[in-house]
């Protein structure tokens, strides 16, 4: 039935980050990093010999179908999940100590706010733990629910907002601390389709603005190719990399761009990468 | 509403009626058959009322106070009619009315019994007991070790029966209220540590997850992740407690005890066959019990209004 392929990863040229823009850190850097569950019947591979380098300021989409392993790279990186060989370094540090120097910010693919507190409050959770002082607590809160464009709703609940402002609610806490890695798992994936563009316009505009290095999962072709500098392919059994795409289309783009020949070429080829993944299994 | 508040008022002129006429014109015991079709139109009447008022939305304290209670009063009545009515002796059952008069008459020895019963031996036992259960449950939480030693042997301690443990407290920590205190800590102790442990673990884990990307340490996720999130189970033990710990303290009464409180008074007048003062009592821990479980279900309200099952009230 299923045959594990180890001969998967593709050419080494096409994982290195474009070359021009050499000059910038390292973000993230993972060398021959695997992954293997250990499940009740047999181990499963989430990752298998995964090559990747980020550097700061970049936009990375990781692209595939359910089970490729994308969400398990996030939380490798994130230190919410361990590698079973590789190697990985989060600003040249490992992940744990990149997540004990608090280097990145996390948004679920639920919103994860805490019910009992208001949205002003849930803002300033991590705040709280980090040990910021209230004063710079209160001002960071309005702050940060200004620019989602929410500051009106600081003193509701939760579930009080409909799904789309508690997933912006859940960007600006992560946003709060300051961090200068993003890392986002299918943060629209429930959302339905005006909001999740209207979303992806402003998440531009804020990656623009604050010039962070932001790593997003998704599952939607238009959302990567719109949102991403660089777009990686992955293919599931064994979870790998198939191919990465560079993806230049102009920085001050608005949605309409999605009608340009541009943008329908890599979406065109980001497809073509997919469907290569696919055929494994048929 | 306006059909509701008609028949309502009709039903209570009826009733206001028919029981001047039983207590003034009728002989107990053989009152005539127009007498029950008179209480039987009542009942019907109060019931078309009551199902008319329970369908109105606003103002909500219809359907939450006025509907419940004029039902309450609708059962006291019919107690009476019938226990008057056909002239059941007070030994079986005494009318409300004769209930409420020993209560009146009997204020001050009651009010001992409640002191004795309810503000020493409950209030401490539930409390100490409760306390006791929530640390334990929170230390237990952090080590496997314990929570696999502790829980076979909490699950042992709560299936003893009071009329086993209630005479060895007695023993050991003398007649007055301390022993039921005793054995009211042992009740509510179990299901106090249980309800904590599984409201401790329920946080989801994007919840949880959130909290390690934090680097959040223990107290931190404790305090402001995990203990939020057990409100709910910490309250549904405190109000299965306080029913347990009433049942306890007077129980545990039983098995000696200083000439007062609540138990003592309900296991010597049975003797006497004073049942009317048994039945006082019983009026008393009822009341007092109802109050108690309604303040901790106010104080629930205030401190988990998020819960899914208050928000609609909210929003």
């Amino acid at each position: 039935m299923q045959t594990l392929r180890t001969d998967t990863t593709m050419s080494a040229d096409s994982l290195r980050p474009a070359s021009r823009e050499d000059n910038r850190p390292v973000a993230i850097d993972i060398r021959d990093l695997s992954l293997t569950f250990r499940t009740a019947d047999a181990p499963v591979t989430a990752l298998s010999n995964v090559d990747l380098q980020i550097r700061a300021g970049e936009f990375v989409s990781l692209i595939g179908p359910s089970g490729c392993g994308k969400t398990t790279l996030m939380r490798v990186m994130a230190d919410l999940a361990r590698p079973t060989s590789g190697h990985i370094t989060v600003n040249g540090l490992s992940p744990e100590q990149a997540r004990l120097a608090r280097a990145y910010g996390y948004v679920f693919q639920a919103p994860a706010l805490y019910p009992w507190r208001s949205v002003r409050r849930n803002l300033m959770l991590p705040l709280e733990i980090m040990g910021v002082p209230a004063s710079e607590r209160e001002a960071r809160a309005a702050r940060y629910l200004e620019m989602v464009g929410l500051k009106d709703f600081a003193n509701k609940f939760p579930w009080q907002l409909s799904g789309g402002m508690q997933q912006r609610v859940s960007i600006a806490r992560a946003l709060s601390f300051e961090p200068k890695l993003l890392l986002m798992d299918e943060p629209f994936g429930a959302l339905d389709e005006i909001t999740r563009d209207h979303l992806n316009e402003q998440l531009l505009r804020l990656w623009e603005q604050t010039q962070k290095t932001v790593i997003f999962v998704t599952h939607s072709i238009p959302e990567a190719v719109f949102l991403s500098s660089r777009i990686v392919v992955m293919s599931p059994r064994p979870g790998r990399i198939l191919e990465v795409i560079d993806c230049n289309l102009p920085p001050d783009r608005t949605l309409d761009v999605r009608e340009t020949p541009e943008f329908l070429t890599i979406a065109h080829r980001v497809r073509v990468a997919l469907r290569a993944g696919h055929s494994y299994d048929d | 509403m306006k059909g509701g508040v008609l028949a309502v008022a009709a039903a209570l002129a009826g009733a206001a009626g028919s029981l001047v006429l039983l207590a003034d014109a009728l002989t107990p015991g053989s009152v005539p058959l127009a007498f029950w079709a008179l209480v039987l139109g009542v009942t019907a009447l109060s019931w078309i009322g009551l199902e008319r008022l329970a369908g109105v939305d606003r103002p909500r304290w219809i359907g939450g106070l006025v509907v419940p209670g004029l039902f309450g009063l609708l059962l006291l009545y019919l107690w009476q009619v019938l226990t008057v009515g056909f002239d059941v002796p007070a030994v079986l059952l005494p009318s409300p009315a004769r209930i409420g008069h020993q209560l009146a008459a009997n204020a001050g020895l009651l009010w001992q019994d409640f002191r004795q019963t309810f503000l020493k031996s409950v209030l401490a036992g539930f409390t100490l007991g409760s306390g006791l259960g929530f640390l334990v449950a929170v230390l237990v939480d952090r080590s496997p070790f314990l929570q696999r030693g502790l829980l076979p042997l909490g699950a042992l301690v709560s299936a003893i029966p009071i009329v086993g443990i209630a005479p060895i407290m007695v023993m050991w920590f003398g007649f007055d209220w301390q022993s039921k205190a005793a054995v009211i800590v042992v009740m509510t102790f179990f299901p106090m540590l249980v309800n904590t442990l599984a409201g401790l673990g329920s946080a989801s884990e994007i919840e949880r997850d959130l909290m390690h990307s934090y680097a959040a340490g223990y107290g931190q996720t404790l305090l402001k992740l995990r203990l939020p999130s057990a409100l709910p189970f910490i309250f549904n033990a405190l109000k299965i407690n306080s029913t347990l710990a009433l049942i306890g303290g007077i129980v545990a009464e039983f098995f000696g005890t200083p000439v007062v409180g609540m138990g003592f008074r309900i296991s010597v007048e049975i003797g006497r066959m004073n049942v009317d003062v048994v039945w006082a009592t019983i009026a008393v821990a009822a009341l007092a019990g109802s109050i108690f479980y309604g303040i901790l279900a106010l104080v629930e309200r205030g401190f988990t209004f998020w819960h899914p099952s208050y928000r609609q009230e909210q929003s």
